[in-house]
């Protein structure tokens, strides 16, 4: 079977489209994200996605299935919030260990499924480690702007205890997403780096940042290639921007991507800005439309979606990205 | 690309900092460093963390690329004052957008430094000095951290002290973080040690010799690796001698970045540019540096006592001081004095019954003289224009004391308004001729540039004036002063009309704008010299006979004009075109730039434009007419030229060391085709779109037999060729930030330094032009790798290849730079903008394409038929009135 780096080569890969879309259609309760785990537990769990692979499993893997089945070559963990720094406004520190373990794990048997039915297209899982909600580079407090919320030291353990578990569960790939702040990602690498020493293994790494608007800069000031230079100490398999943006709004930054990264360059966009009602209202055939341009313009290695899309849309791209060559890495 | 070759080191603050091979020296700002700044100290140990703040915001505003930063002091916590200060560094985005250097003796502040930067910064440092597994385990860490690294020649044994310990310690440090740490070769800079010379101790001799060789050793043998020094320790003998310290900074610099030194913590202020560096001094200076021989140290003590602190003292002489006060004015108007100016006017203001009778008596008298002088060409403008300082501080001293009384008011020969037009921004010349007028006894109502019509129209009639004059350089203007004349004709108005500036001439004043004006005169002034003879006759006793002269000349001037254009034939636009600039297009000859895109240049070093510097039109400028450097020792003007010129070299060192102007550039480099008269310029992938469309204007004039019609689209590969072929454009200043200074000059009444200044930086902006063109030659798109020209040369224009102006002779059509500023999206990346009338704002801005094709070369466009401009309308989707306008001076 071809390695991730191998099919790279081949074709454009694509990524899944968004969990917490998907996991909107069940219209979960409560007790959904309790069932079996946290029945007694004192805080409100709804809206804890990550908790899902552990209370509601089957609709996790059946959204994996849904992707897969799109046409999807990777399937991301649902782990976006499985640090201890995420899980902390829940008072579930303890369980980030289950919830990454299990994730990778459920991930992973779905993948199996679809590999062993079609040998020839193998199905890769990713674990998700999302920016966690605090930002190492940006003080909480406008009048004390020396002051830091969380530390580089405690990012660093967060993540490592993400990764071990990930890893732990299976996973092919890791992928630091959704990177605001590019301390916090500095943070994960350092802990993926450290963890990979111990373990005497290294899988392949996607890192993806977000571009918070059209200036053009991350939401810590950091313009797109200022970004790719800070990230680049560490050999990713893909660099590259999801969420935030819309397709066509993200086509610039890929271009910087394109013309300077030496790795691997992916993107997944939302499906255009939320409305006023907080919903994403591209359909896929608008989005495909848009992604045809990154595709024309041979932008990309990896791509898929983020906020607001689906199968239906993973479905479009991937059957558009199939008719073109993959980007060339240096 | 160039920017991946292995040995690009790339950083990041929020914006990427990529040093390439190619790169200038990377200069890292050094004062956020409390070994090294008393000042900073105190304000670290006093927690004053603000003025901390806005020591490094002026380091990176005053072009620091990297800034470095030092905590290192007993008295205070070095790992907490770290913390602190970059996280607020952090949330200045003014500062935190250049790459940070941790620079710290413990490990342990550099740690805590690297948790707090987002970007890629630099560790400064690490060293073999307690260990191989220390230098591994502090090696892997900064890997983790995303940062690059400065390893010191510094092993267990000791620091290395001679060329062969250096080459040893870097060759072992290297080994071990390239094939153990597998640390990225272009991330690794060596910090040789840099040693103070002159020391006084013979096996200091060869300190900095040894650094040079090491470095070329480093550069030669370490592949990727970087060299990088604290200068200002090679000068440590001579602390407290400024003058010394800088040369020596200078020249050793000079000669390190010649052996491969590409960054360095260098103290700007503390710098003399190495060309200025006296001759005898650097002689001395370099002895010592290259160890040329024994007693090189001896001879450069003696030397440094002579001089000391500011530098060698000229004996004045004061003798003028002794005669009387009213001769004491004159001569120091004359000479333009301006030391003892307010005693004099002072003392002199007791002899008086009223403080206006000094201006009118004694002041006026020795204006006199300069006027006189200067009217039998025995003075020369710059001379004038230090003397009109002189007088405008004597004048401003008087101004209270005359206010204070009753009908304190000063008579004056005349009223002259004077204005650069809307549109324009150029006013070297407005203000020499302000500056004349002023000396003559003129009162000048200057309002300034750009100034619409009706200001002037309405000042004018406000204020009573004699005299307008109106001041364009570029040919919009030439439209504008036609409207001008036509709105005082509406506006009854019988004001005499002056009409000066670049692109006027008197065939143009007399064909287009004077018959527009019946009302009152309009006359052209050729330059500031005649502007006081033209404003005499206009207001004098024989105004009339002058004026009858005028129009006689000009009605000639108009007939003369009309039967010459009858004469001249022109071939139609089809003709024209049939005898195109041909070219046997060849892919070999279009040779694909090595960068392609935009490139910018965020803040150019001055002092490397300083030598690319063509000082003739300087002089020009100044009405002093001769070739430079001949015209130093012009018979007639050389004296005032050298004095100039001192005056010149003293003011750019200053705009250099103080860093007046910031230079700015943006390079773009795209494949393009030419179709017809018109030149596509596609975006660098596939499939091309086209990005812009650049209209070319052919010559029309008949030609003898075999002589081309030349239009620039010619020296681009036509489309059908199926020759890939490439087109660049650029946009440089110089002129960001001279505002201020000019207004203290302003302030101060000081035309002579404020016009100085101007043309000082108008020079700079073209030497940029010249060496932007030169890297574009030689490697942003590297046609000609290997051309080594002269300064005279690339005056000459020997180079391969055109950089054509939109606004100048082979292309006149200003509309063209509009294009040109969106292709390069010039405005955002270099801050110059464009007026209505598409000057550049700031005025020292140079704009153009790049043709490279070897056959390409400079032309003047001519005269063109309202055919072709019809053709241009049409293609630029513009209307014929629209273009007829704009290219109103070329139209038969």
């Amino acid at each position: 079977m071809k390695t991730i780096q191998e099919l790279l080569k081949t074709r454009i890969l694509i990524l899944d489209g968004a969990m917490g879309t998907m996991i909107q259609r069940h219209k979960l309760e409560e007790e959904d994200f309790r069932r079996g785990w946290f029945e007694n537990h004192d805080k409100s769990l709804k809206g804890n996605n990550d908790l899902l692979s552990l209370t509601r499993p089957e609709i996790i893997k059946e959204i994996h299935r849904k992707y897969f089945e799109a046409g999807a070559d990777i399937a991301e963990t649902n782990t976006f919030s499985g640090t201890w720094i995420a899980q902390a406004d829940y008072g579930l520190e303890k369980y980030v260990y289950d919830i990454n373990f299990q994730s990778a794990k459920i991930a992973k048997e779905v993948a199996a499924e679809f590999t062993a039915l079609n040998p020839d297209k193998p199905r890769f899982v990713a674990g998700s480690i999302g920016p966690t909600n605090r930002t190492a580079s940006i003080s909480p407090d406008v009048n004390d702007p020396g002051f830091r919320g969380i530390s580089f030291d405690e990012l660093v353990d967060a993540y490592k205890n993400q990764v071990n578990a990930l890893m732990d569960g299976g996973v092919d790939i890791l992928l630091v997403e959704t990177v605001f702040d590019t301390l916090n990602a500095k943070a994960a690498l350092f802990a993926i780096d450290v963890v990979y020493e111990e373990r005497k293994i290294q899988l392949p790494i996607m890192v993806s940042g977000t571009i918070t608007d059209q200036s053009g800069r991350t939401l810590t000031g950091q313009t797109t290639e200022a970004f790719l230079i800070s990230m680049s100490h560490m050999p990713l398999l893909t660099i590259g921007l999801n969420c935030a943006l819309g397709a066509s709004m993200m086509r610039p930054y890929l271009q910087i991507l394109n013309q300077k990264a030496s790795f691997g360059v992916s993107a997944h966009p939302n499906a255009g800005l939320p409305n006023e009602f907080g919903k994403y209202d591209e359909t896929p055939e608008i989005m495909a439309d848009q992604i045809k341009e990154f595709l024309d313009e041979g932008l990309v290695n990896i791509i898929g979606g983020c906020c607001g899309t689906t199968p239906e849309h993973i479905r479009a791209i991937a059957e558009l990205a199939a008719n073109y060559k993959p980007r060339e890495i240096l | 690309m160039s920017e991946n070759t292995k040995s690009t080191l790339k950083l990041s603050g929020l914006e990427p900092l990529i040093v390439t091979p190619q790169s200038n020296f990377v200069n890292v700002g050094e004062r956020t460093n409390v070994t090294g700044s008393r000042a900073f100290l105190r304000m670290i140990k006093e927690g004053d963390f603000e003025a901390a703040l806005a020591v490094a915001r002026d380091q990176v505003e005053g072009g620091a690329q990297i800034i470095d930063i030092n905590m290192d002091e007993g008295m205070i916590d070095g790992k907490e004052a770290m913390v602190k200060f970059l996280n607020l560094i952090a949330s200045e985005p003014d500062i935190s957008r250049v790459p940070i250097m941790i620079d710290s003796s413990k490990w342990e502040i550099i740690e805590a430094g690297l948790k707090c930067i987002q970007g890629k910064g630099i560790v400064n440092s690490i060293s073999l000095k307690e260990g191989e597994e220390n230098f591994i385990s502090q090696a892997k860490k900064v890997k983790r951290y995303g940062a690059a690294v400065i390893v010191m020649a510094f092993d267990e044994k000791g620091q290395a002290d001679s060329y062969e310990r250096r080459i040893e310690i870097c060759k072992r440090s290297y080994d071990i973080l390239v094939d153990v740490v597998h640390f990225a070769k272009e991330d690794i800079i060596f910090d040789p040690n840099i040693f103070p010379v002159a020391t006084g101790m013979e096996e200091h001799n060869n300190n900095a010799v040894d650094f040079f060789r090491a470095t070329k050793w480093i550069r030669e043998n370490l592949p990727g690796a970087h060299v990088s020094g604290g200068v200002s320790n090679v000068s440590f003998s001579f602390r407290g001698n400024d003058k010394m310290r800088e040369s020596m900074h200078s020249a050793f610099l000079y000669h390190a970045i010649q052996n491969g030194m590409d960054m360095g913590i260098v103290n700007p202020a503390m710098l003399e540019v190495y060309s200025d560096i006296d001759k005898e001094l650097l002689i001395f200076v370099e002895d010592v540096l290259l160890n040329r021989r024994p007693d090189a140290t001896e001879r450069l003590l003696e030397y440094a006592e002579t001089v000391k602190g500011d530098g060698k003292k000229r004996e004045i002489d004061l003798s003028w001081r002794n005669v009387p006060v009213n001769e004491r004015l004159a001569h120091a108007l004359v000479k333009g004095i301006v030391e003892f100016i307010d005693e004099d006017v002072e003392e002199c203001r007791h002899q008086f019954s009223r403080p206006i009778e000094v201006i009118e008596g004694p002041l006026m008298d020795g204006m006199n003289i300069v006027g006189d002088l200067f009217g039998s060409g025995k003075m020369f403008l710059p001379q004038v224009v230090k003397s009109a300082r002189v007088m405008k501080k004597a004048v401003a001293y008087l101004l209270p004391f005359i206010e204070a009384e009753k009908d304190g008011v000063r008579s004056f020969s005349g009223k002259v308004l004077m204005a650069t037009v809307k549109g324009d921004v150029h006013d070297i010349g407005k203000n020499i001729v302000g500056v004349v007028l002023g000396c003559n006894n003129y009162e000048v109502i200057d309002l300034g540039v750009m100034v619409p019509f009706d200001k002037i129209i309405q000042t004018a009639i406000d204020e009573k004036v004699d005299v307008i004059g109106l001041s364009g350089l570029i040919t919009p203007s030439l439209d504008e002063m036609v409207t001008m004349a036509k709105e005082m004709e509406r506006a009854n108005l019988t004001i005499p009309l002056m009409i000066g500036g670049a692109t006027t001439s008197k065939v143009h004043t007399a064909v287009k704008i004077e018959q527009n004006y019946t009302k009152g005169q309009t006359v052209h002034v050729l330059d500031a010299s005649r502007a006081v003879t033209v404003v005499e006759s206009l207001l004098g006793q024989k105004k009339d006979a002058f004026v009858e002269e005028l129009k006689v000349e000009y009605t000639r001037v108009r007939e003369h004009h009309e039967k010459h254009r009858g004469a001249k034939q022109l071939l139609s636009l089809a003709e024209a075109r049939k005898n195109k600039f041909a070219i046997n297009w060849k892919q070999e000859d279009c040779i694909q730039p090595a960068k392609l895109g935009l490139t910018k240049f965020e803040d150019y070093p001055l002092s490397e434009l300083v030598d690319y510097i063509d000082w003739t039109p300087f002089f020009q400028t100044w009405e002093l007419h001769g070739r430079f450097p001949n015209i130093l020792s012009d018979e007639v003007v050389g004296n005032e030229a050298t004095k100039l010129y001192a005056d010149a070299q003293q003011m750019l060192k200053q705009i250099i060391d103080q860093k007046w102007l910031k230079a700015k550039a943006v390079v773009g480099l795209f494949p393009a085709n030419s179709v017809g008269d018109d030149i596509e310029i596609y975006s660098n992938e596939s499939p091309k779109t086209i990005l812009n469309i650049q209209h070319s204007l052919r010559q029309q004039t008949k030609k003898t037999a075999g002589q081309p019609n030349i239009a620039l689209s010619d020296f681009i590969a036509p489309k059908d060729t199926l020759v890939e072929d490439y087109i660049g454009g650029f946009v440089v200043t110089t002129g960001l930030g001279i505002e201020e200074h000019i207004q203290r000059f302003e302030k101060d009444h000081d035309d002579y330094n404020s016009i100085l200044l101007k043309a000082l930086a108008d020079r700079l902006a073209e030497a940029f032009a010249e060496k932007l063109h030169e890297i574009v030659r030689t490697d942003l798109w590297g046609y000609d790798k290997n051309e080594k020209l002269s300064n005279l040369e690339l005056i000459n224009e020997s180079y391969l290849g055109i950089r054509p102006a939109p606004g100048y002779p082979a292309c006149p059509d200003h509309t063209e730079k509009t294009g040109l500023f969106k292709l390069l999206n010039a405005t955002e990346l270099t801050g110059v903008s464009l007026t209505e009338s598409l000057a550049m704002m700031p005025t020292s801005s140079v704009s153009g394409w790049y043709f490279a094709h070897k056959e390409a070369k400079y032309f003047g466009l001519g005269k063109i038929t309202e055919e072709q401009v019809a053709d241009i309308a049409a293609r630029k989707n513009s209307s014929f009135e629209k273009m007829e306008r704009w290219l109103s001076s070329v139209i038969h």
